[in-house]
């Protein structure tokens, strides 16, 4: 047995963050920024500074050959550790050791100009991920089949759909040579043919080659596939290193953590007993829905005086507390119902609309009586994770808004062609 | 793990140096890197110049038209407005070969300026010695001044002033010229990584350094402002240019080219070693 391909000791990522207060006239403000000029330039900083740990004494070690997957939720550092290992920022504490050439693909595409033309494109994009003139050209056909732009090479690559773009991007940084690759989520994009194509590039790279392979991903379908090794990272800390079908189980029962033990709240005579997000598919509570899946919402309230008429009011917020949509009983035809003891609510949620994001459910229950009974707010948080509609490549993210409001969207079909 | 029984790949891979990350650690072999990635310099280069004429109508021609019209202005203010002693030259020739070594400057200094917030991109997501996105970018005004220059030289040859010997020394000055470019552009670049408000700075600095740079005058009949001009490095570029695009019609003040070598080594090794202090933390505050 050789030496580790990368080996990790103690690494520790600090981040400050610096806070500044708002200002609404213009005396504030140039007031303010005078004070930050003489601030800034004595020490440095703004004003309140806080510190923040990406990641917390990581170790490891990667054997040659061996393909790594990375899993975590966002912010948990898998971004932070690849920089790391790419060189692009440095460590706070720790020490790396790398044995081979690094090739690194944190975004596909990094550096591709818009106004240049693909074969342009492709030594650019070449150049910046680190390979010789000499190197491009050798590899140049092999390059334009893999991504299968033949007939575009000298059209700008603005011209390009989206998916001949990733193509591109991809077939260049596949065919670096290096011992060592690093690859973050470049895979959730691209049509589901090309995506196999790539997945089976990293697979002949890692096994044909005896590359050593470390991969980031959102889905864990990916990582199954790929990696025989999962480390899986945890606000900043390496929870556990472990084959794939562990790790994988590891991380889905820790998302689900704290589940299961919902605390009552109780207001004037009625209290939520239980309140859960709901996959339809296995009917399990959880608290990460997919985007455009099906999901249910199921509460359970008590009441102490039966007979009261009562509805329910969910509110569900986005995480700055804008009200992003409501489900109110009565408007839902469902009417002031003199309730049990008990009694559950079922709201379905078919291909939940929801960007992905964080949001905050809020119970309230009404009679008729103008205040509510109860007043949950923020009962549950729920996260929708990004997922591609049907065959789209790309997903929504949480910069598209907060709720999809469409439905399919197509090209009407021509009357006359061409 | 250890069971991955053949690895073909073992040999390279104990073969090649190992590479060490750690905190505050400075490359050793950080100018070999350099050098190693100087046809990322020549792509990045290539890149700024094919885009900028791509859709431009006029195409090259505006590498020519700000000059000339920079050129004509200067020689009216200064020329005829001021009267400033031409010592039996053309004026318009004085104000062109000064304005050809300024252009220079300021091409090189806005580009080296803006270069790395403007790649902010590259700078977050792939590794490189950072000092070639600056360097690329003094790059690119070596070739607007070769197209400037090829069109000086028969203007300059149209008034009946053959350029003469001292043309072989222009090298010598253009070198000068982008030393002082790089050494003021790694300084602000690097600081507006951290303080955009060097931004703005720079172009009040390159506006400024226009009217303390005998662009649009000549020094040799200034005495009693020479040696205060003489601590503006650029003094010396413009009339070292001068000298030699006018077939050495012009002097060239020696104390003044001391001064001027000295302030650029100072300068050039003060923003290298800035910059070099500062790269390491570029991506995460950029």
């Amino acid at each position: 047995m050789g030496l580790p391909a990368i080996e990790v000791s103690d690494l520790s990522k600090r981040y400050v963050i610096e806070h500044e207060s708002r200002h609404d006239t213009l005396r504030d403000t140039l007031h303010h920024t005078a004070r930050k000029l003489w601030r800034r330039f004595r020490w440095g900083t703004g004003f309140q500074r806080e510190e923040f740990w990406a990641l917390r004494d990581i170790n490891f070690a990667v054997q040659p050959g061996e393909v790594l997957g990375i899993i975590g939720r966002n912010g948990a550092g898998k971004s932070t550790l690849l920089k790391i290992l790419s060189r692009i920022t440095e460590p706070t504490t720790g020490k790396i050791t790398l044995r081979g050439r690094v090739a690194s693909l944190l975004e596909v595409g990094t550096g591709f100009h818009p106004d240049l033309t693909g074969r342009e494109n492709i030594y650019l994009n070449g150049a910046i991920l680190g390979m010789r003139r000499a190197e491009i050209r050798r590899k140049f056909d092999e390059i334009v089949a893999f991504a299968e732009v033949e007939k575009f090479l000298d059209t700008p690559v603005k011209r390009y759909s989206s998916g001949m773009y990733v193509r591109l991007a991809f077939a260049v940084a596949a065919h670096l040579e290096s011992e060592i690759l690093i690859v973050d989520e470049v895979l959730a994009v691209g049509d589901a043919q090309f995506q196999q194509k790539c997945l089976s590039k990293i697979q002949d790279v890692a096994s044909g080659n005896g590359r050593t392979v470390l991969l980031v991903s959102h889905n864990l379908a990916t990582i199954r596939q790929l990696c025989g090794t999962s480390a899986y990272l945890r606000e900043g800390r390496l929870k556990a290193i472990l084959p794939t079908t562990e790790g994988l189980a590891a991380y889905l029962e820790d998302n689900q953590a704290g589940l299961g033990s919902f605390h009552p709240i109780h207001g004037d005579g009625v209290s939520l007993l239980d309140l859960q997000l709901r996959d339809i598919r296995h009917g399990k509570p959880t608290q990460t829905a997919i985007f455009g899946a099906d999901y249910e919402l199921r509460f359970t309230l008590g009441q102490g005086h039966p007979g009261l008429r009562i509805t329910p009011w969910i509110r569900i917020c986005d995480s700055s507390g804008v009200l992003v949509s409501s489900i109110c009983g009565p408007e839902e035809g469902l009417d002031f119902q003199p309730a049990e003891r008990t009694t559950t609510f079922v709201v379905s949620l078919p291909h939940i609309g929801l960007m992905p994001g964080r949001y905050n459910l809020s119970v309230q229950v009404y009679s008729l009586a103008p205040r509510p009974h109860l007043d949950a707010a923020n009962a549950l948080s729920i996260e929708i994770v990004p997922s591609n509609i049907g065959q789209a490549i790309r997903a929504y993210r949480a910069a598209h808004g907060l709720v999809r409001v469409c439905g399919n969207v197509h090209i009407e079909a021509a009357s006359s062609a061409t | 793990m250890s069971e991955t029984a053949e690895q073909p790949s073992a040999a390279p891979i104990d073969a090649s140096p190992a590479l060490v990350i750690e905190a505050g650690r400075s490359e050793k072999n950080y100018w070999s890197d350099l050098w190693r990635y100087r046809e990322l310099m020549g792509f990045l280069a290539w890149r700024d110049i094919k885009v900028r004429y791509k859709q431009a109508a006029l195409g090259v021609a505006w590498a020519l038209f700000q000059p000339l019209i920079q050129t004509a202005l200067l020689t009216f203010v200064f020329g005829k407005l001021a009267k400033m002693p031409d010592g039996g030259l053309p004026y318009f020739l004085l104000v062109l070969s000064g304005n050809l070594a300024w252009q220079l400057f300021a091409g090189a200094f806005n580009g080296a300026s803006g270069s790395l917030v403007g790649n902010s991109h590259l700078i977050s997501k792939v590794y490189f010695p950072r000092m070639v996105v600056p360097l690329s970018a003094v790059a690119v005004s070596l070739v607007d001044f070769g197209v400037t220059f090829a069109l000086a030289v028969p203007i300059i040859a149209a008034f009946g002033l053959w350029p003469g010997w001292q043309l072989i020394l222009l090298p010598v000055f253009v070198g000068l010229t982008l030393l002082i470019a790089i050494g003021a552009g790694l300084w602000i670049t690097a600081l507006t990584v951290r303080f955009r408000d060097f931004r703005f700075i720079t172009p009040f600095l390159v506006q400024i350094g226009l009217f303390v740079t005998p662009v649009g005058f000549r020094t040799d009949n200034l005495p009693n402002w020479r040696d205060l001009l003489a601590l503006n490095p650029l003094s010396a570029a413009v009339d070292g240019m001068r000298w030699c695009l006018l077939g050495g019609r012009t002097e060239i003040y020696w104390p003044g080219m001391v001064t001027a070598v000295a302030v650029t080594l100072a300068l050039v090794v003060s923003g290298v070693w800035y910059f070099r202090k500062t790269e390491r933390q570029f991506a995460d505050i950029i």
